[in-house]
């Protein structure tokens, strides 16, 4: 990887770093840090399922585990919130070698391990709805006490640089992966597994470093979720909803691509606003509108918006040239 | 440099290969041979470690390689081909042939500039931008050879790399083969192209119904009775020495 | 420690359950079995399923063991639309493909439903409800034990008209080798829409059997779809007898479970059992080979 590979990346985010100083809505600003945090735990998945081809239905499990680090960490051992944060990402990156371990060397891929994640994900569920160190069903509330050390802002900007500076790190994280042994075969995995061996590619090994940085890039975004909400139960942190919403963006943005899942995900929750204005609010509503965009996509754009982009833009140069 | 000793796979009740011994010599090229369904590919697969033998053994260099896993085998020097070619479909020759390169490449820049070298000697030149899905049959069987020979093996194992060209293209394949072998690469490879195999071949081993029949250099072994026999069933080797004898 | 009565009753409560498990992943383990595909929306069908006993029985004053008779070929003739016309074209034959767009619809339907029913549980209020049969010492549920004897007997039905019919043995012949039996003219894009129609029938069924003595919100069929695929995991991908056999244990240890370590835990059991198949032996229990 070189620099001007990551020349895009530096410009994206330091044009999006201004965004809070010209919109001082909190409404907005809540709206794009969560769109934020979604974006995060969707780059979690695009690095096993886009770049490794593995569709985990079940990366709540990563999601959950990060959320509930933050929180627990804090409210029942002490620990300062940012090495909470740390140690969240961690013990996401080891449920995922977990998870990984378990299920890859069972050789479990397609839709089994998109059923076997699934269901790691709900026995985590049901487990943190059932202790009681995990707060049961009431789940865990972090004491509001507002001090930077403490991870807590006055200004909802704050948090929208911390999770932009995530999201950025991530696309670089990515970009490299993309450029490197590890990402080429990674991608060689996908394509053809059989193949790959064959070329001296250690398969097991490469899908445990991606299902790892995987679920410590998911818990991450967990963690945040935990932070900034103050607030984690276990049908938020552990729930299918943020599995459905981690495949969703990728696909939509670009499978397998670096800018995919943020992409994807802004342009989800953009609409998802859009068709909450138009419908009032009528529950499910735009997760429907989701479920209907995952099957038009799949049918209709299998590379996704950037797919799209991409083509219109070689048609439009092709136009020219002719 | 290749060792076979006494290997058998069975498949459930079916002995896919039965107590086969063979030996590639460094440096050479080896021929395996065989109808249909001999068995020819599984033992192929021993080899290259995708199927582990009932019994028998695996030696590389002298070592014991039966138990190891088939990147291993790749990190040791051996290199296959799939008959039933395998490419990556959603990459460009070129990425495909670098995934190859990546073994003895950690940088993607050496990589890709070795790959291009090998996509270039295989005649792939001006395809390495393409889709690989977009190939011709025999654009993949080259695609098959250049990503092996781009892991920098000692020993190349060709599976039916010939197999569904046409004659001009085989003409143009046969000194990439030779060339590569020139190179100090010890090759194995199963051919059904006779032409080729007596082109090509030192020595070349015969396998029936996964027992090796016969070996030798190529035109003892065409003129082997078992061979005939196995090739054309019971008895031909008979009446094909009476024809030649009323002719 | 339990009194063996107590534990019996759980038993046969559980395998009073355990048909009706069954029956729902007979759809799932049939469309598994000839479409080799995991279809994610069968939880939501049959969560459209239940609404639909729901809506005849509030609306019409349909008795849901009445229902059975249109809303079988009603969800017959919706599953081979579905298959026909959005999961085929839209999945470019492709397995990763299916496996999206089937989850994409279980999202659409569920949260359609959300929509048009709001969050709220229902229930029907048959008088039979609660009506109790004795049965030696145990007291048994009288719309639970119906159910128990329907969902064995379509069952069979479905095992009959597999085995019997020419519709059978075509979708067998797709099951097994499906460019084979495109080559004798079976037509096969019209059995997989068949196939797919028959798993929801099994669902509408399913849905008439449960609704007497269980409720329906739009978020119900996620529970039953992940005993479904634990149980059609259990018993071999694909395989009747072993979907029967599976639906009869999962309903026994979710029962026994739920008896021991209480309600919030008691599912826990199912899931265990799940993964440690799926690492384990994927195949199946039963022997049936995916
Ligand atoms: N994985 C497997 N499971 C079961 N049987 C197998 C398997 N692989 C190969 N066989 C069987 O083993 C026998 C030998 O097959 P193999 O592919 O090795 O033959 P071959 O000599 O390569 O034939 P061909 O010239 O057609 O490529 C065949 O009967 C085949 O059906
Ligand atoms: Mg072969």
């Amino acid at each position: 990887m070189t620099f001007r590979d990551i020349v895009p990346i530096i410009v994206l985010i330091t044009l999006l770093a201004f965004v809070p100083v010209f919109i001082t809505a909190n409404t907005v600003l809540n709206f794009l840090v969560f769109t934020l945090i979604i974006a995060l735990a969707a780059q979690g998945w695009n690095i096993l399922g886009g770049f490794g081809g593995q569709f985990s239905f079940g990366h709540a499990a990563f999601f959950g585990t990060g959320a509930y680090a933050a929180a627990l960490l804090q409210v029942r051992l002490g620990i300062n919130p940012w090495i909470a944060f740390a140690i969240g990402a961690v013990a996401g990156a080891a449920v995922g070698w977990a998870i990984g371990y378990l299920s890859f060397r069972s050789g479990l891929r397609g839709s089994y391990f998109a059923l076997v994640t699934l269901a790691f994900a709900e026995v985590l569920r049901i487990l943190a709805n059932a202790a009681a160190f995990t707060g049961g069903a009431a789940g865990v509330l972090i004491k509001l006490d507002v001090r930077p050390e403490n991870f807590q802002f006055e200004s909802r900007g704050a948090f929208f640089w911390i999770a932009l500076a995530l999201v950025g790190a991530v696309l670089v994280l990515t970009r490299w992966i993309e450029r490197s042994r590890f990402g080429a075969q990674l991608v060689a995995v996908r394509e053809n597994e059989a193949a790959a061996k064959a070329l001296g590619v250690d398969t097991l090994r490469v899908k445990l470093g991606a299902i790892t940085l995987s679920g410590a890039v998911t818990a991450a975004a967990g963690c945040l979720y935990a932070q900034y909400f103050l607030y984690v139960d276990a049908s938020i942190a552990y729930g299918t909803w943020i599995s459905v919403e981690a495949i969703l963006a990728p696909i939509v943005g670009g499978l397998g691509t670096v800018f995919g899942p943020l992409v994807g995900a802004v342009a989800l929750h953009g609409l998802s606003e859009i068709t909450k204005l138009a419908a009032g609010s009528v529950p499910g509503i735009d997760l429907m509108v989701f479920g209907g965009l995952l099957v038009a996509a799949v049918a209709f754009a299998p590379e996704g918006i950037l797919g799209l982009l991409r083509r219109s833009a070689q048609a439009k140069g092709a136009a020219r040239h002719a | 440099m290749l060792e076979v000793q006494n290997a058998t796979k069975r498949f459930g009740g079916l002995v896919a290969v039965n107590q086969a011994s063979l030996k590639a010599a460094a440096g050479a090229i080896t021929g395996l041979i065989g109808p249909n369904g001999a068995g020819k590919t599984t033992l192929f697969t021993l080899i290259s470690g995708f199927e582990k033998p009932s019994e028998g053994r695996v030696l590389f260099e002298g070592q014991d390689i039966s138990r190891d896993e088939p990147h291993v085998r790749a990190r040791r020097g051996i290199a296959r081909t799939f008959q039933i070619v395998q490419p990556f479909a959603g990459l460009s020759v070129l990425e495909n042939i670098a995934v190859g390169a990546h073994l003895r490449h950690a940088k993607r820049s050496d990589a890709m500039a070795r790959a291009e070298r090998v996509g270039q000697r295989v005649g792939l030149g001006p395809e390495l931008e393409k889709s690989a899905s977009s190939l011709t049959v025999a654009g993949r069987k080259r695609l098959e050879l250049a990503r092996a020979l781009a892991t920098e093996p000692k020993l190349l194992l060709l599976d039916e790399v010939l197999a569904g060209l046409n004659p001009s293209e085989i003409r143009d394949i046969i000194p990439v083969i030779r060339a590569i072998r020139d190179e100090g690469v010890t090759i194995l490879m199963i051919e059904h192209v006779m032409q080729a195999v007596m082109n090509l071949c030192e020595q070349v081993y015969v396998l029936a119904q996964g027992r090796i029949i016969a070996e030798g250099p190529p035109a003892d072994v065409c003129d082997d009775p078992k061979v005939i026999e196995a090739y054309l069933g019971a008895g031909a080797a008979e009446r094909l020495k009476r024809e030649k004898i009323h002719a | 420690m339990y009194s063996p009565a107590i534990i019996a009753e759980a038993v046969v409560n559980g395998l009073m359950t355990g048909a009706v498990y069954a029956l729902i992943a007979l759809g799932l383990t049939l469309v598994y079995g000839v479409l080799h595909i995991i279809n994610f929306a069968h939880g939501a069908l049959l969560t459209a399923a239940m609404f639909a006993v729901w809506v005849v029985y509030e609306a019409l004053g349909l008795d849901p063991y009445l229902a059975i008779l249109p809303l079988t070929p009603l969800f017959f003739g919706m599953g081979y639309a579905v298959q026909r016309f959005v999961i085929g074209p839209a999945s470019h034959g492709n397995d990763s493909n299916i496996l999206l767009v089937t989850l994409g619809l279980s999202i659409a339907i569920e949260n359609a439903l959300l929509a048009g029913f709001r969050s709220d549980t229902r229930t029907l209020n048959t008088d039979y409800g609660f009506q109790i049969v004795e049965f030696g010492p145990l007291l048994l549920s009288k719309p639970r034990l119906i159910g128990f004897g329907a969902a064995i007997s379509v069952t069979v039905l479905l095992w009959l008209l597999l085995s019997r019919t020419d519709t059978g043995k075509a979708i067998r012949a797709v099951a097994k080798e499906k460019f084979g039996a495109s080559l004798v003219g079976i037509d096969v894009a019209h059995v997989y829409a068949v196939t797919f129609g028959l798993g929801c029938a099994c669902l509408a069924v399913a849905a008439c059997l449960l609704m007497p003595t269980f409720y329906v919100n739009p978020r119900i069929g996620q529970a039953f779809v992940l005993v479904a695929f634990t149980i059609v995991v259990l018993g071999g991908m694909g395989s009747i007898p072993g979907a029967l056999l599976g639906g009869l244990f999962i309903g026994v240890v979710e029962s026994l479970c739920g008896l021991f370590l209480g309600d919030s835990l008691g599912q826990i059991g199912i899931f265990l059992i799940f993964i440690l198949v799926l690492l384990v032996r994927p195949t199946g229990m039963f022997g049936a080979k995916a």
